[in-house]
């Protein structure tokens, strides 16, 4: 939001007049503050990755995660969500181009990845539970649970807030907020992508060797 | 615990209800009865005046829904001033029952209540009073002195004052529905478990900390933002004042602690709604890791209460030196040093974990590492006082005082530090005095300085100065007799949080404990009466825009300031700008250009209320509230972004018309 004008001689009224073509020296402060707002979340991230780091390897007599991960089905899931990624990049490059409807076709496109990685997480989750692999079955689980579950929250806030931004495009374009606001999704998505490549690396993956 | 789970399943859950019944309200501890006639009539009478002055719809327009910095920081000091009276309460309460119960006496408080009261008192200071004081001060000053207009996002500061309210109100809600936690103010499992804490307390301070952790970590974020966005033009970061320096540091901490707090309290959330096994002694759970992860938290949050009052310390002494502050470079690096440390010290707080000597030894030498750059401020602030003309108001009291007492704490904390002589003062009432010492010698009287420093800033007159002096002695006094008797019991071995004794020659240090306590209420009720008496006197106290001929840009707008904070845009050359400005006999043109301000919204009010609400859902298992208020938060979000109206231009005509009326009282 730019708050300060330099005095400018002559009559000058309202947002029209010269005085909106005189900010100049502040540029929004949204990109930095989302910014630091997603290094905040990253110490979120953090602390839980932190949480399975100690916890991890406490199954109490439960199954571990070579009973239960199989890498066939994770790998399905981290394409999706990198498709994902791959298809908000060229959204964003059809608005650099103002280009309207290709920029909502490719956001639903990224949408309907991100709902499928949420139904294959969702699947995994309750079969686990059904097999008596749940949260509270020990806290290998517990931190499990907690660190996917916890991403999976993210990207179903994700989405919910490219839905509405989509119904925001159709009805008022990409102006320069519109603009500001994709952007900004844009860097929380693919914030949620690098995460997951910690999750996949570091829950899936390491545990498997 | 097999007994405790049966006992839990046994509680009767409604549906409607929840686990809220009449047996809830504590109908049966007349203290509490008192407690709720005093708060219930004192209540009506505000809401009778309001409804006489008719001031509803004022507090709605101009308060509730204000997006302005200056008004926000003014709230946020209320409610720190609100719950520092609560939280005092608390201190009486304990200081009345040890100097009462000793020698197989019981003193008048149960064990049960007592509990709850040491835990009260310690999560208010912190949370709702020292964070909300700090806050505000920061959302008042910092924006003035950097020469912007607002903070860099305005709506979220307003959301994240109401989300702290949500919390605090949470807090006071437990004094007469439920109870509150039982567990100390860290509340360390497995005492604060599903198992051994039944009852909602526990939850109450579960969902109150998150509820107003999300506003701290939010208003962190646009702090941050601000200070590196809005800088009036030519402001390098190296011309910042002081105070704004410590408000980037704090703020950052802010942003790199409060996650790990939010981290910690869900992993303790689930443990006892979802029956995982972070925390629990069984199935893998590891107690010891709260005790990490939360002191990860704590230990910069102690750093992010001091930091900011350094910053007033700062600006005060050269203020009233009148003199630029010595050694500007070695207090920005200072501050950036405490603020890296502050986060590789954090198991000094349980040696007694038993990580062994090698553990033990980096983080006691990492701890005393921190005196140093501390160190370095108060040589800073004394070699600007030296050969300066120190003039001996009341906010430069405040800081002498703190300066000399914050030193004494600080060494007592170096005590600390060395492993094996903690291991003879883990938990004993020689810590208590510590952080006390720091704290109320550090940050509160910090916060009274601030006060009496910034005040003619935000309303055009200066407090009365008979009652900041007497208001100051009596604190100072009072804060020796109460606390230094407590290191010597610590000494002795009396470890805290004990309602009752059985060696009588402990009494008399707890009775001249009670004294000092006693005392420092008539310190807080001088400075409430200073506060009556000087709105009343107001006009002749008034005091123009400049009364302390201060250095920084805070004063260099009108006061009260202008909505808009300065008329026109400054260009700033360099450090204590407002200084060389006034020497330049510097006067606002008349030339003036309109300005974006913008709109006020009621969007936060309304997002905390439903916070709120969800927040006491999820404590008394009322599941259907819960997701009711749950769904009415995000589509209310999504509601708002709805709205692109966000702001407007003032007129030039209407910024000619202030500045020519200039400020009234």
């Amino acid at each position: 939001m730019t708050m300060l004008d330099t005095p400018v001689t002559g009559p000058i009224e309202g947002p029209d007049g010269p005085a909106h073509s005189q900010h100049h020296h502040h540029e929004s402060p949204t990109p930095i503050g989302f910014w630091v707002y997603l290094m905040s979340d990253c110490i979120i991230f953090g602390t839980l990755f932190a949480t399975y780091a100690v916890l991890g390897g406490n199954y109490a007599g439960g199954p571990g995660p070579k009973d239960l991960f199989e890498p066939g089905f994770v790998a399905w899931e981290t394409a999706l969500l990198l498709i994902s990624s791959v298809t908000f990049g060229i959204a964003m490059l059809q608005a650099l181009k103002h280009k309207l409807n290709a920029t909502i076709i490719w956001l639903l496109i990224t949408a309907l990845f991100g709902i499928g990685f949420l139904v294959m997480e969702v699947y995994e989750f309750h079969h686990l539970i059904h097999i008596g692999a749940g949260p509270d079955r020990s806290a290998f689980l517990s931190a499990f649970f907690l660190l996917v579950g916890t991403h999976g929250l993210h990207v179903t806030f994700g989405t919910i807030w490219l839905l509405t931004l989509v119904v925001q495009l159709k009805t008022r374009g990409l102006g320069e907020a519109n603009m500001r606001r994709l952007s900004t999704l844009s860097m929380f998505w693919h914030f949620l992508d690098l995460i997951w490549i910690g999750v996949f690396s570091f829950v899936y993956l390491v545990r498997l060797v | 615990m097999a007994t405790e789970v049966a006992q839990t399943t046994q509680e009767s859950i409604s549906p409607i209800f929840g686990r809220l019944s009449l047996e809830s309200i504590p109908y049966h501890e007349p203290i509490l009865i008192f407690t709720f006639l005093g708060v219930a009539v004192a209540g009506l009478i505000v809401l009778g005046l309001m409804t006489y002055y008719k001031a509803w719809k004022p507090l709605w327009t101009d308060w509730v829904t204000t997006i302005d910095h200056k008004k926000i920081g003014i709230m946020y000091m209320v409610l720190g001033f609100i719950m520092f009276v609560r939280g005092f309460a608390d201190a009486l309460m304990m200081r009345l029952q040890q100097a009462m119960a000793a020698g197989g006496a019981e003193g008048y408080l149960p064990a049960h209540h007592y509990d709850q009261v040491f835990t009260a008192h310690g999560v208010i200071m912190i949370f709702f009073v020292a964070m909300a004081f700090i806050t505000g001060i920061m959302n008042f000053v910092m924006p003035l002195q950097i020469g912007a207009r607002d903070v860099a996002f305005p709506f979220l500061n307003n959301f994240s004052f109401w989300m702290t309210v949500a919390g605090a109100l949470l807090v006071n809600l437990s004094l007469f529905i439920g109870e509150f936690a039982r567990v100390g103010w860290l509340a360390f499992p497995p005492l604060s478990g599903a198992a051994y804490s039944t009852g909602p307390g526990m939850d109450y301070y579960l969902w109150a900390l998150q509820i107003a952790g999300i506003g701290t970590t939010l208003s962190g974020v646009n702090m941050v933002a601000t200070i590196f966005k809005m800088r009036a033009p030519g402001m390098k970061l190296f011309d910042m004042p002081i105070f704004t320096w410590t408000a980037l540091c704090t703020n950052i901490l802010i942003v790199a602690a409060f996650p790990v707090l939010t981290a910690t309290l869900t992993m303790l959330t689930l443990d006892r709604y979802l029956g995982t096994h972070f925390f629990t002694n069984d199935l893998g759970g590891n107690p010891m890791m709260y005790v990490n992860l939360i002191w990860i938290w704590g230990h910069p949050e102690v750093y992010i209460l001091i930091l900011p009052l350094f910053g007033v310390f700062s600006e005060i002494v050269a203020t009233f030196s009148r003199k630029p502050l010595f050694g500007y470079k070695t207090m920005v690096w200072a501050t950036a040093c405490i603020m890296v440390l502050s986060f590789v010290v954090w198991l000094h707080h349980f040696f007694t974990m038993g990580s062994g000597a090698n553990v033990n030894t980096f983080f006691g030498i990492t701890t005393m590492i921190i005196a140093v750059p501390t160190g370095v401020k108060i040589f800073n602030w004394l070699f600007t006082m030296y050969k300066g003309r120190v003039h001996f108001e009341v906010p430069m009291l405040w800081v002498i005082g703190a300066i000399v007492t914050f030193t004494i704490g600080g060494m007592t904390g170096v005590m600390l530090a060395i492993p094996p002589v903690d291991f003879q003062f883990h938990n004993s009432l020689f810590l208590i005095a510590h952080f006390h010492n720091v704290i109320i010698g550090g940050v509160v009287w910090g916060v009274y300085a601030a006060v009496y420093y910034w005040w003619p800033k935000a309303f055009g007159f200066k407090l009365h100065d008979g009652l900041g002096k007497a208001s100051f002695w009596c604190w100072f006094v009072g804060f020796y007799l109460a606390f230094m008797p407590l290191y010597a019991l610590g000494l002795i071995g009396v470890t805290r949080r004990i309602n009752s004794y059985d060696d009588p020659a402990w009494q008399p240090y707890f009775v001249i404990a009670a004294i000092g306590a006693v005392m420092i209420l008539f310190g807080i009720l001088f400075t409430f009466a200073n506060f009556a008496y000087s709105i009343y006197k107001r006009k002749e106290l008034a005091c123009g825009s400049d009364p302390w001929d201060a250095r920084t840009l805070d004063w260099a707008t009108q006061s009260p300031p202008a909505k808009y904070n300065f008329p026109q845009d400054l260009h700033i050359r360099g450090r204590d700008e407002f200084w060389r400005m006034k020497q330049e006999g510097f006067k606002w043109s008349k030339n003036y250009s309109p300005i974006h301000m913008p709109h006020y919204t009621h969007a936060g009010f309304v997002l905390s209320a439903l916070a709120m609400i969800f927040g006491f859902a999820m404590i008394w298992y009322i599941w259907w509230l819960a997701v009711v208020a749950f769904v009415g938060v995000v589509s209310f979000t999504i509601y708002h972004t709805f709205n692109y109206n966000r702001d407007y231009y003032i007129p030039t005509e209407e910024i000619a018309e202030t500045e020519a009326k200039g400020a009234t009282v």
